[in-house]
């Protein structure tokens, strides 16, 4: 059992598994600059995010006096939340799990259209990333200055650019931030007590907690939280098919990688010669630091941007762009067989399921929500007793009623309660109508809970339970609620 | 077993070095985490370095390090009671100060006070008259709409602060329902009598056999003197309505016989020795909007 060791000295504890690493490496990467069709794309979607981000809490809605004036608000001290036209209450946050499936299944449909158009065009932090990588690039230089000036001493140059490199993160990242925390309070208002550090402290702590956050995932982790932090490249790995576009390297057209020399010269001689000259400027451009030509791999955020590069370099060459591009696996597939690519089917299973469930849960939703009531009921029985008798023999049952009235001005409403001949209701501090029906009234934007009472002859009152119907007519606005529940009875 | 020749082999099918280990033919793959995941270990370790710090954290021989801070969470218990404590004392003020109409007037007095009623009648009241206020046999029912003694507000007040029967309170309400039948001041066919002869105006079924006749006039000469002629009873004696649907004791024959041979006359504390006078207002707003209240 006597090996010899890396350094080939003879030692029978060696065991060459121990040479394994335990941790893989994260070597920096350099991405380099690169102009094209998919940057341009690319800087037009980073804009429009980033704009929408920073400036969206500052947009205004006018929902009356006694509402909030922001169109879009998180307000968790009155448990509201404010969306243009839309106001939820807390219990009606199922929304939100309708807004996740409807997420979820739109990043299914995105990826059997087009690949992984979220991870390289519309994902947070991508964009942050490449917002972040801008700035590195405006003090330190194109890539091969950056690696120049990593590897050479310290000196006042690479202080001070280093210096204003973090310094811009940081202001970024106290401004991503800064913009997070508007979403829960008035913004202009918030903007001038941070502006007069008179903010609350939860402000701050956010703040700090998400300039730390940014600062270290777009400035530092980047292309490792692609890698090992999240699980959609893994959830579209197993969603990827045949016919989803892809960015792709034509094996067909690019092997064997010959010099351009090289290539002139076999082709002269007949000879098949590759149209990929080797010059890496596909991997040097890659933000997540990976090499297209080795495939579809999970390090690849399909961003478009070696295309780009790789257009550059065939124009430069005189041969046709499109050595890599979207593609599909279809389509590589034919290419290796020498047959004609089959056209892309965009409508296919998959794409029609997506596309029927994200029709049909944002139906659902759109239907809930136009049809939505502004007035609504919960009604608890009282549970001990059950039913009490009184002097005259009739039975009484006493409920809860909870009203939530979600109109922003206050309404009286005429509780009336379904039942047999003879069923009364009695609401202990209500005002009687016209009609003698009781009125309760209940302020704007908010609901009360009442005691109500209803008592049933004991004729009428013959089965041990039976269906009464409360109801809650609007005054005013003509709208009305109703809710049914038992009445109890010996 | 490492042989010489042996180094990290690669898996044919993914291109990943294999560890070695391997199992029934089946290899572990060596797919390592990247370096940084160690440092963030590193890092909690230093988190948790700086907890001990600033909060309580070692246990010592008879205390514990208390930490920069000096947190305690029992501390801050006793400072929230003690908001608590202020805050219920602005409350109590404010009910201290209205009268009882006011109290019921005011929703947020009376948000107060029935809060404030609720736990009181849980502490004090509810071990007779139940967790729901609906009573038992001998200890009325307090959500119907029958009062022995009154249903009003001051009514109310009065009964929880004198009590009934209670003679340590020279203010007590007292009425009794003498025991006929023990003291022989009726015989047993009479109260036979005027047991159908209620039964008859309570409208539950009568004993045909019984002459109710002579049950009207055992009735008039011995209980219509509290009672009243028509038996709809007298509040300021505390002599139920005989009338309707509602018996403290239960409607059945046996309960309204063994009442007159025994007497009845069930004791209620007085509560102005032991409650303060904000509580039983308080528990007065909360017993009269039980579902009775007048």
């Amino acid at each position: 059992m006597t090996t010899v060791d890396a350094t080939g000295v003879a030692n029978a504890d060696y065991d060459p598994r121990d040479d394994i690493p335990l941790y893989a490496p994260a070597p920096k990467v350099y991405p380099q600059r690169v102009k094209g069709r998919f940057r341009r794309i690319k800087w037009g979607l980073l804009i429009a995010c980033l704009g929408l981000y920073y400036l969206l809490p500052f947009v205004r809605w006018n929902r009356g006096s006694s509402l909030p004036d922001q169109a879009v608000l998180i307000d968790l001290e009155r448990k509201r939340f404010y969306f243009f036209f839309i106001e939820l209450w807390p219990q009606e946050v199922y929304y939100l799990t309708g807004l996740l499936i409807l997420a979820a299944i739109i990043l299914f449909l995105m990826n059997a259209v087009a690949g992984r158009v979220w991870c390289g065009y519309l994902c947070p932090q991508t964009v942050w990333t490449d917002l972040f990588m801008s700035v590195e690039r405006f003090f330190q230089g194109d890539r091969r200055d950056r690696i120049k000036l990593d590897d050479a001493p310290w000196s006042f140059d690479k202080i001070w650019r280093k210096a204003a490199t973090h310094l811009s993160w940081l202001v970024i990242a106290w401004w991503t931030g800064g913009a997070w925390v508007l979403y829960f309070a008035d913004a202009p208002t918030l903007v001038m007590q941070l502006a007069t550090l008179q903010a609350p402290m939860t402000a701050y702590l956010w703040i700090g907690i998400l300039t730390f956050t940014t600062y270290v995932l777009a400035g530092h982790m980047r292309e490792q939280v692609c890698l090992y932090m999240c699980p959609w490249p893994r959830i579209q790995a197993a969603l990827t098919d045949a016919d989803a576009l892809n960015v792709t390297y034509r094996y067909d057209r690019g092997e064997p990688r010959v010099s351009v020399k090289q290539a002139a010269k076999l082709r002269e001689a007949g000879q098949p010669a590759g149209d990929c000259i080797d010059c890496h400027q596909c991997v040097a451009v890659c933000p997540t630091g990976v090499d297209i030509r080795a495939g579809a791999q999970l390090g690849c955020i399909q961003c478009g941007l070696c295309i780009d590069a790789c257009d550059d370099v065939m124009r430069k060459v005189m041969r046709p762009p499109g050595l890599i591009g979207y593609d599909t696996e279809a389509a590589v597939v034919a290419r290796d067989a020498k047959a004609t690519p089959p056209a892309r089917r965009l409508i296919r299973p998959r794409t029609i399921l997506y596309a029927a469930i994200i029709s049909l849960v944002g139906g659902a939703m759109l239907y809930q929500l136009a049809t939505r009531s502004l007035l609504d009921l919960a009604v608890n029985h009282e549970r001990t007793p059950l039913f009490t008798t009184l002097r005259d023999g009739s039975i009484r049952n006493s409920y809860t009623l909870r009203i939530a009235n979600k109109r922003s001005e206050a309404r009286p409403l005429a509780i009336t309660v379904g039942g047999p001949a003879g069923t009364t209701v009695e609401i202990s501090g209500a005002s009687p109508s016209a009609d003698w029906r009781p009125i309760v009234t209940v302020p704007a934007d908010s609901s009360i809970e009442i005691k109500l009472f209803v008592a049933m002859p004991r004729s009428v009152a013959t089965r041990s339970s039976q269906l009464i119907q409360i109801k809650a007519s609007d005054l005013a606005f003509g709208e009305s609620a109703t809710v049914k529940e038992n009445f109890f009875a010996p | 077993m490492a042989s010489e020749s042996e180094k990290p082999a690669v898996d044919a099918v993914t291109g990943t070095a294999t560890t070695g280990h391997e199992w029934d033919g089946i290899q572990e793959l060596n797919t390592p985490l990247p370096r940084w995941w160690l440092w963030t270990l590193y890092l909690t370790i230093v988190w948790s370095i700086g907890y001990w710090i600033v909060y309580p954290a070692w246990p010592l021989i008879s205390s514990h390090t208390t930490g920069v801070l000096n947190y305690s969470s029992r501390a801050e218990v006793g400072q929230e009671l003690v908001k608590l404590a202020a805050l219920r004392t602005t409350q109590a003020a404010g009910l201290a100060n209205a009268s009882l109409t006011e109290i019921k007037a005011s929703p947020d007095l009376q948000r107060i006070a029935l809060a404030r009623g609720k736990a009181a009648f849980g502490d004090n009241c509810a071990p007779c008259h139940g967790g729901a206020a609906t009573g038992a046999a001998g200890f009325p029912n307090l959500i119907d709409d029958e009062w022995i003694w009154g249903g009003k507000l001051d009514d109310i007040q009065k009964t929880i602060l004198h009590g009934i029967r209670w003679e340590q309170n020279p203010e007590t309400r007292v009425g009794n329902m003498p025991a006929f039948g023990r003291t022989g001041m009726l015989k047993r066919d009479e109260i036979s009598q005027a047991v159908e002869y209620v039964r008859s105006i309570a409208g539950l079924d009568v004993d045909k056999a019984v002459d109710l006749g002579k049950g009207k006039e055992v009735f008039a000469a011995n209980c219509a003197s509290c009672h009243g002629e028509g038996g709809k009873g007298n509040q300021e004696l505390g002599a139920p309505d005989l009338t309707d649907a509602i018996w403290l004791y239960g409607s059945s024959r046996q309960a309204m016989t063994e009442g007159l041979i025994n007497g009845r006359g069930g004791i209620m504390p007085a509560w102005s020795a032991r409650l303060d006078p904000v509580t039983i207002k308080a528990l007065t707003v909360y017993v009269h909007g039980l579902g009775g209240g007048q």
